[in-house]
């Protein structure tokens, strides 16, 4: 009887003490955005977004940063897509039954662990240094293309392996070639799921700072960069140079390029999470 | 037709082969560039010594306080990411009615898609003065803040792999529990934890890799001075931060300046590659347990 | 030579035989299959010979083997891990294991229809025009014509005339497995395989089925796995029934349900076990 009502005891207090837990970890993030938007949003305006950095803060703006942002994300985006996607396809379809595709497997999943900024070392030294890039918006999206290369894998074969087998075999019991089957079937069926996963991915290489401080984008870029070849920064190493500086304007105008930052990553999550949606809703067949 | 598969199979192949090549590219690069950083300076120095002062004019080449201040973060941010990340996994998956779940469960996502950087400002701007308030002799610049704050990024982490690897118990062991008569409580933390035990280990290593990994928080909320010391008052460095440190100025290529952020690298790369292969082979042994 | 199978006598003849083989009139041929699986057996020796334009039935109890036997005809067990086979199978006396062979233009001419139906997520129109459009057919007025006439065949046609550019997963499941039966007879095969096509189907959807498959008989030899005794008997000319990757019984079916030969099949057919 006593036993009994302590288990109940027990069982109340750790309902209590889960749904406060998690309930805690939402208004903690609330409350840092709201915070970083109580800081920052007096300094957001068209102004900021179309300003050049200056030394003085109030002047400063994060143009070069955003465009440097989007010419990173549409490389990247060429880059790790068909690179991505096409290594998914062969780890699903093609190799999987011998020794390399078990290699390979493993080594993905040892890339996915492999600290972003390592990935930075290997585009400086690869493509910055022995390609000779320079410190370019193409090295830099080459080395974030690497470090995202894993997640766009495992979500393709995720999404391939999603594609009940039924089609599959009807397919190839019309005398469809394996690549007409992938091509025809597999990946139209399976393509909300792979954009989802590229998505969030990119997503990721958005918000990434360290690897391309270290391919050497520079805190202070006085032009918006015209092609592939010339030097960058991003909204995050802008976010870094202020939050670095000691004026507190400095930290205001980062706050306010918080802002920015985590509209587009919240918007790119937004759109995946409804693909995915969408995607499993018409997977139901 | 035949000849257009064939070419289509190693066109495929090819991308598959580039993540072998990243591999191999990351291990020669920092191999390489650490070799000729051990030819000028020892590796007993580097082991040993309690100095990192590469950029000074007094130069000294120890890693352990590079090493300590990496530990020191990681260890701060797994003491509060783990026990938060099992509580909010087993009350979701055990506890938690569907309708709560579908709303807790992608808000506690956003904390995983928060850029690090916008975390390091977080730490710096918010979490320090806090502590401070409280926390008389804390530094401006600490290894506490920014543990703690990593510790709430990688917190939906461990708590998605715990609930992975939770709901992958089947369902027939919880149901024997409750038939003998205990409570969810008992059922969770006596039956399910229990048998999901391995996978949380695997949630746990995988997050102490993420953190030792982690950077743009430490290099902005840590402080960048190497100390060999394990209070969390003061301000460190983390292998990470001090890559970042170096990449930020201009330190020309093949001075032992430049080679230090491979030789530190390595170092970070040796870890966490020890860490990922541990929680991969603990994975794919229980994964065959439950099919 | 002999391809009237109208009469029972003559397959009971046609079909006494089958253990040496000799004959060269079968449409399909399989002699002395084995198939591992890793190192399990599936199925164990067994010749056969399948006329043309006859139904023939595979029954057996569930794991006999009947549906990896009857997979060997379009090579589907190709894809299987650990698929092992011994023998040769022949279609028009061509061994369709030779390999030279295409494995693409076998499956063209061996047609096939699957337990579950398993239409495309496209259009009803596309789903047949499938097999035409990866033969690289670019006649949009060829392929239209030849969809019609395959829903035709299928007897789908009038129930859905007007709604071809529909998802083809809109339809009821009967509906779904005639226009899987549809998209087969688009390409043109002589053999129609079906793997228990009416497994996953409502009685009133089976029977509609069943009378298709009697309609396709005319033109196009038929090999149908099911586990049902009654289908079996009602629709096929031909049974063969296997147990644990053996070949028990092989005849006409009216023999083998009236008056089988081994102990064993009796047995299976009265409902003693399976």
């Amino acid at each position: 009887m006593n036993s009994t009502d302590t288990s109940r005891t027990k069982d109340k207090a750790f309902r209590i003490l889960g749904i406060s837990t998690t309930v805690g970890c939402v208004l903690i993030l609330a409350v840092f955005i709201g915070f970083i938007i109580y800081q920052g949003m007096e300094r957001l305006s068209w102004e900021f977004l179309v300003s050049l950095p200056s030394r003085f803060a109030e002047q400063s703006g994060i143009y070069t940063a955003w465009i440097g942002t989007l010419w990173v994300l549409v490389l990247t985006t060429l880059i790790s897509f068909p690179l991505g996607v096409g290594a998914g396809i062969y780890l699903e379809e093609y190799g999987k039954k011998n020794k390399l595709a078990k290699f390979l497997e493993i080594n993905i999943a040892n890339l996915a662990g492999v600290p972003s900024v390592i990935y930075g070392l290997l585009g400086l030294e690869a493509f910055v240094r022995i390609m000779k890039m320079g410190n370019s918006i193409l090295a830099g999206s080459l080395t974030l293309a690497l470090l995202i290369l894993p997640i766009i894998i495992v979500s393709t074969r995720e999404a391939i392996s999603a594609v009940p087998s039924s089609i599959r075999d009807a397919s190839n019991a019309l005398g469809a070639s394996k690549w007409q089957t992938i091509w025809h079937q597999i990946l139209p069926a399976s393509f909300g799921g792979i954009l989802t996963g590229v998505i969030l991915a990119l997503s990721r290489a958005v918000g990434e700072t360290a690897p391309l401080i270290v391919v050497g984008a520079l805190a202070y870029v006085p032009f918006a960069p015209q092609g592939p070849m010339d030097e960058f920064t991003v909204l995050p190493i802008q976010i870094f140079n202020w939050v670095s500086r000691p004026q507190h304007e400095f930290v205001i105008n980062a706050a306010a390029a918080i802002i920015v930052l985590l509209f587009i990553t919240f918007l790119m999550n937004g759109i995946a999470v409804y693909l995915r949606n969408r995607w499993q809703n018409k997977m139901n067949w | 037709m035949r000849i257009k598969e064939k070419i289509i199979e190693k066109i495929l192949a090819a991308c598959a082969l580039v993540t072998v090549l990243t591999t191999l590219g990351i291990i020669l690069i920092l191999a390489i560039e650490a070799f000729s950083f051990f030819g000028k300076v020892s590796i007993v120095e580097f082991f040993t010594s309690t100095q990192w002062t590469p950029l000074f004019t007094q130069k000294s080449y120890g890693i352990l306080p590079l090493l300590s201040g990496t530990a020191l973060t990681a260890l701060i941010a797994i003491t509060v990411a783990l026990p938060v990340g099992i509580i909010i996994a087993v009350y979701l998956n055990e506890y938690a009615p569907r309708r709560v779940r579908k709303i807790l469960k992608p808000l506690l996502e956003i904390l995983a898609v928060v850029p690090t950087v916008v975390y390091g400002f977080f730490a710096l701007m918010i979490v320090t003065p806090i502590l401070q308030s409280f926390i008389p002799g804390l530094s401006g610049f600490n290894a506490l803040s920014p543990g703690i704050v990593m510790g709430i990024m990688i917190i939906p982490f461990v708590s998605s792999l715990s609930e992975d690897a939770l709901s992958s118990v089947p369902d027939s062991l919880r149901q024997a529990s409750f038939g003998m008569g205990s409570t969810k409580f008992q059922t969770a933390f006596k039956v399910m934890v229990p048998a999901a035990s391995s996978g949380i280990i695997v949630s746990a290593i995988l997050a102490i890799s993420r953190a030792i990994g982690e950077t743009m928080i430490v290099a902005i909320a840590a402080g960048s001075q190497p100390r060999f010391t394990f209070d969390p008052m003061v301000p460190i460095q983390t292998i990470t931060s001090y890559i970042v440190q170096v990449s930020m100025g201009d330190v020309p290529h093949g001075s032992i300046a430049y080679q230090t952020i491979f030789a530190a690298g390595i170092t970070l790369f040796i870890f966490t590659f020890i860490l990922n292969n541990i929680s991969y082979w603990i994975k794919t042994r229980y994964q065959q347990k439950y099919e | 030579m002999e391809s009237e199978t109208k009469s029972p006598k003559a397959t009971q003849e046609k079909t006494e035989p089958k253990m040496d083989s000799k004959s060269q009139n079968y449409k399909l041929h399989a002699k002395n299959i084995d198939v591992f699986y890793d190192d399990f057996k599936a199925i164990n020796n067994i010749s056969l010979g399948i006329l043309e334009k006859s139904i023939t039935a595979f029954i057996g109890p569930s794991g006999c083997g009947k549906s990896t036997f009857l997979r060997l005809f379009n090579r589907m067990n190709d894809y299987i891990d650990g698929f092992s086979m011994n023998g040769n199978i022949l279609l028009d006396d061509k061994n369709i294991y030779d390999p030279d062979l295409k494995v693409e233009e076998l499956r063209k001419t061996v047609g096939m229809v699957f337990q579950k139906p398993n239409p495309f997520p496209k259009s009803i129109y596309e789903n047949v025009a499938y097999g035409l459009r990866i033969q690289g057919i670019k006649d949009e007025d060829f392929i239209e014509e030849r969809v019609i006439t395959s829903l035709k065949q299928a007897t789908l046609f009038s129930e859905i005339e007007d709604n071809l550019d529909k998802s083809a997963l809109s339809l009821s499941g009967g509906q779904q497995q005639r226009l899987c039966i549809a998209r087969a007879l688009a390409v043109k095969p002589s053999v129609l395989l079906m793997d228990e096509p009416t497994s996953a189907l409502d009685p009133i959807s089976s029977g509609k089925i069943e009378d298709l498959v009697h309609e396709l008989k005319k033109d196009y030899t038929i090999v149908i796995v099911t586990h049902n005794m009654q289908q079996a008997g009602r629709v096929s000319d031909n049974t063969a029934f296997l147990y644990m990757g053996s070949l028990i019984e092989y005849g006409d079916t009216q023999k083998i349900f009236t008056n089988p030969e081994k102990d064993r099949t009796q047995n299976y057919i009265t409902g003693r076990f399976g």
